[in-house]
């Protein structure tokens, strides 16, 4: 089973990185860009096939290494 | 005086701390490998290096505070143990938690690598006591995450409880409040961005960092 994170910053915490990506896409045109927030997906091949286990088991790995809950919320997504 | 310094793959400032160890203990610091588990008996300070540990890959410093040897660290810590943490080392911190608060990328985005006037704002310490409060000192910094962030009830805290040890003059990174170093609670453990290793010596061009070792040795005479 692919389970798919999307590690983001929480609203709030300042994003260098997205405010010098959005004056960049304003130099190629692309205006009206109000903000940009830059964040992470991290894809993980399982060997557990039970999606409510998965679930648990990545929330922990979210939790305990994959982001950094002082600043970044995560999100799940499995794929069957 | 007894002194450790953890070498993670990637550390590159390993060598220069237990140089600096070295000078005030008056024997070698033990190197310890990120691999092992365990620490030696009878360590008084741990030292965690600069470098790009794990090449900063995830978040810096994230993967070597979840290696074996950093939860031997931190049990040294939470049982009263000093451990002292230099720009990659503050980073590893922080991600144990045993600091508050993280380390962003840097404002302006770009690697900053200069010398850089800092504040001390503790002399209350076992890393500030040779210096005075409020003393201006020169030493350099080189990281590209140094942008120091917490909320505001955990920046109040920390100035409340006179736990910011440094200050920078001219604010390199856009770290909340110009911090460059916070204490512990127990004021125990500091994790810093400037590199006080590399102004330790006079041949390394300045020595406004060797008050920083210095307290450590006096911390370490006037307990034992």
């Amino acid at each position: 089973m692919i389970a798919r994170v999307f590690v983001t910053l929480k609203p709030g915490v300042l994003d260098p990185q997205g405010a010098a990506i959005r004056r960049s896409l304003g130099q190629l045109g692309f205006d009206g860009v109000n903000s940009v927030r830059q964040g992470k997906v991290i894809e993980l091949d399982l060997a557990e096939t039970d999606p409510k286990a998965a679930k648990k088991r990545v929330t922990e790995m979210c939790e305990k290494l994959l982001a950094n809950m002082v600043i970044e919320n995560f999100e799940v997504e499995l794929e069957p | 005086m007894k002194a450790a310094v953890i070498v993670f793959p990637g550390s590159n400032c390993d060598r220069d701390l237990a140089v600096a160890f070295e000078g005030i203990s008056g024997r070698p610091a033990q190197m310890i490998w990120h691999k092992d588990t365990s620490l030696p008996v009878g360590l008084d300070i741990i030292g965690i290096p600069g470098g790009f540990s794990f090449g900063d890959y995830l978040r810096c410093g994230a993967i070597a505070a979840r290696s074996p040897i950093c939860r031997a660290v931190v049990d040294f810590a939470r049982s009263g143990g000093h451990v002292l943490g230099i720009c990659n080392g503050f980073q590893v911190l922080t991600e144990t938690g045993l600091l508050p608060g993280v380390l962003m990328r840097n404002s302006g985005l770009k690697f900053v690598c200069r010398d850089v006037d800092l504040t001390v704002r503790t002399s209350d310490s076992p890393y500030t006591n040779s210096y005075k409060k409020d003393q201006n000192i020169r030493i350099p910094v080189a990281h590209h995450d140094g942008n120091y962030r917490a909320d505001e009830i955990e920046i109040a805290r920390l100035w409340d409880n006179d736990r910011v040890a440094f200050t920078y003059g001219d604010n390199p990174n856009g770290s909340t409040d110009d911090i460059a170093g916070i204490l512990s609670q127990n004021r125990r453990v500091l994790g810093l961005m400037p590199h006080p290793e590399r102004q330790n010596d006079a041949a390394l061009g300045g020595e406004d960092g060797a008050g920083l070792f210095q307290s450590v040795a006096q911390a370490f005479v006037s307990t034992s």
